[in-house]
């Protein structure tokens, strides 16, 4: 391969097609390739759909009554909403019998039951829902999509994050070599010799404070030291490379070699690692939001679903399992199989 | 072989005060003062001061970096916020509920995926391989969570098949009763993303040379996989058991919070739960020696498993 054959998209006009035009070919002919990518851009364009708040703005909204079933099952057994108005209605009445004597608050009370009365009325719950409902009647479709939302972009900025420090430090390390490479690995060992769910449960008890935020901090700043590996055998094999050192000849800067020269010839395992570690962080969110180090209250996520979930098991309400894991595995599948047909496809021995 | 494994030894030191360092930057620099955290679990602010002082939390950092070193030499981290439990009975008691399902799920999930691999990888390109490697991606991308609360529901609850908890004090008991569907679910999480990995270290060593040998000398297909294959493909599988192992003694804390085993994983989320510092502290340390003690461990294994590994 010629020394500027990796970088640049290929030219319109070149004989021969650049790497990434070639593997975009060849990710194409592949048919799971394909399939996989159209899963992704659905979700893709569901979860920009969901964050801009064209979808499921109201998923919080109690839409049918309690642990309603999904559409497809029927309306479920004798449905309790008649114990609502009778909750409000009830002790009021008995209040007003009970006191003989003229009720000094009889005026305001009147005056609030006329404006209940003309108050819109709560539109009926509805007894099925397409996915069904959650213990609030919250529909639980609506709940999958904002779940996807959250995962989704967890795992994305996180992967990017990761990613980008991994590159960093690989690149910095590799290149640079003596104390910074020393410094680097040191730091790598440290990092690895913890596992790390524990290390990122133990940053989590320390920050103590849920979020989205926090959850890609966490996932993103341990999350690096697999990239930075890969990163660094690949700039210490480029640094010696012919077109390197004719680009030191000619003068260029350290920061220009390392980053406009090298790195787009090592950007096919960059954009490997940012594909896998997508599918490792959102696991890693799922894990955490279901243990409540994740994710608030005030969001929705699968893995929030998840912990929902364990308890309506037991009590046979099995659809909001069944909705959060089965889009968690739909996306998961695809991205997996996708990262499989990218590496593949971006490997020149391949070809 | 002495030489390397001195060499090693001696490299633990700057990686084991990075993690101390590590340790101690997230817990008392982000941490910072625990009187808040505390300030709701003890009534007692003598004894919150007492924590206090031993912390030396009104001391510079360098100071309070030198009081944790010592804990750390000396395997003393105090007492639990929580439970006021010393935090090295905490992980003496809990570490051998953690082996009990540990050890049989590794033995057991290893056997299965190396099996399966291999049949796999004797019949790759088959519809049979293709079948089980989209099986293992599509099993691999269901959260753990839900093979646990699935089968602790449908194997436990419904069927009555096992306890859906619990814990005694006999051994055996735990180990045959209690111990059995925690263990199903941990071979079941672990065989899919096993095979796949362990089908490639096969497929590795069904490409050398020394098996077209065997193949040209006229030995029999079982025979060559068998005798020369697996037991070239089983270095790699040791070293990936070997290595995974700390991770595991952390990592199955969920199998341990859903089946309620008292060991080690679900102490850490219980001390995540509650704030208690100490023992999670303890247990990064802990588990950060082991790591690095078993990695070398698995490199000496591989040197005495494959005489061609040399060590430097």
């Amino acid at each position: 391969m010629t020394a500027d054959a990796g970088g640049v998209p290929a030219a319109a006009g070149r004989a021969s097609s650049g790497l990434w035009a070639s593997a975009w070919r060849r990710l194409m002919r592949d048919r799971v390739a394909f399939a996989s990518l159209v899963i992704l851009m659905c979700y893709l364009a569901l979860v920009a759909a969901s964050a801009a708040g064209f979808v499921v703005r109201d998923w919080s909204r109690e839409v049918g009554v309690s642990y309603a079933p999904p559409a497809f099952m029927g309306p479920g057994a004798p449905p309790a909403p008649a114990a609502a108005p009778a909750a409000t209605g009830g002790p009021n009445e008995a209040d007003g019998a009970s006191s003989a004597i003229a009720d000094p608050l009889a005026e305001a009370l009147a005056e609030i039951r006329r404006q209940l009365a003309s108050a819109p009325t709560p539109e009926p719950k509805a007894g099925t829902l397409v996915f069904g409902g959650d213990k609030w009647g919250r529909d639980v479709l609506a709940k999958v999509i904002k779940g996807t939302e959250t995962s989704l972009l967890v795992g994305l900025i996180a992967a990017a994050l990761a990613v980008l420090l991994g590159t960093l430090f690989g690149a910095l390390a590799g290149y640079r070599g003596g104390w910074i490479d020393d410094f680097f690995n040191w730091f790598y060992s440290v990092f690895t010799s913890i596992p790390y769910l524990l290390l990122v449960l133990a940053i989590a008890a320390v920050l103590n404070q849920k979020g989205i935020l926090t959850v890609i901090l966490i996932l993103g700043l341990t999350g690096w030291t697999g990239v930075f590996r890969l990163v660094r055998a690949e700039y210490l094999k480029h640094k010696v490379r012919e077109y390197v050192l004719a680009a030191d000849a000619i003068g260029v800067s350290d920061a220009r070699r390392m980053f406009v020269h090298i790195l787009p010839n090592v950007s096919h395992v960059v954009l490997v690692q940012l594909s896998l570690h997508v599918v490792l962080f959102i696991k890693s969110e799922v894990i955490l939001s279901f243990l409540g180090f994740g994710v608030g209250v005030d969001a929705v996520s699968w893995g929030s679903m998840l912990n929902e979930a364990q308890n309506e098991l037991i009590i046979g309400k099995w659809w909001q399992l069944a909705a959060a894991t089965g889009a968690m595995a739909v996306l998961v599948t695809a991205f997996s199989l996708f990262t499989d047909a990218l590496r593949d496809a971006l490997d020149p021995r391949l070809k | 072989m002495l030489a390397y494994s001195v060499r090693r030894l001696w490299q633990f030191i700057p990686t084991l005060l990075g993690v101390v360092l590590l340790v101690f930057v997230v817990f008392n620099w982000i941490g910072g003062d625990p009187a808040y955290i505390l300030a709701g679990k003890i009534a007692n602010p003598e004894q919150i001061e007492n924590i206090r002082r031993q912390l030396g939390v009104d001391q510079p950092y360098h100071v309070q970096l030198w009081i944790f070193i010592q804990q750390v030499a000396t395997g003393d981290f105090g007492a639990s916020w929580a439970t006021n439990e010393k935090v090295s009975d905490i992980f003496t008691t809990r570490l051998g509920p953690s082996l009990t399902v540990l050890v049989p799920m590794l033995l057991v999930g290893t056997v299965l995926a190396m099996a399966a691999a291999m049949l796999v990888a004797f019949v790759r390109g088959s519809l049979t391989d293709r079948a089980i490697m989209i099986g293992c991606t599509v099993g691999q991308s269901i959260s753990i969570l839900v093979y646990i609360l699935v089968f602790q529901y449908v194997l436990a609850y419904r069927f009555g098949w096992f306890p859906v908890q619990g814990w005694g004090s006999d051994v055996a008991e735990n180990l045959l009763r209690y111990s059995a569907l925690p263990i199903i679910v941990g071979v079941v999480v672990s065989l899919a993303p096993d095979i796949r990995l362990y089908r490639s270290y096969f497929l590795d060593e069904i490409n050398q040379d020394y098996v077209r040998t065997a193949r040209a000398k006229g030995m029999s297909e079982a025979r060559v996989m068998w005798v020369h294959v697996l037991r070239n493909a089983a270095i790699p599988v040791l070293t990936h058991v070997m290595i995974q192992l700390p991770g595991l003694l952390a990592g199955a804390f969920l199998i341990e919070r859903f089946f309620s085993i008292p060991g080690i994983g679900r102490e850490v989320i219980l001390a995540v739960e509650r704030s208690d510092f100490p023992v999670i502290k303890a247990v990064t340390i802990y588990v950060a020696m082991a790591t690095m003690v078993l990695n070398l461990l698995a490199d000496l294994l591989y040197r005495a498993v494959d005489p061609r590994v040399q060590l430097k």
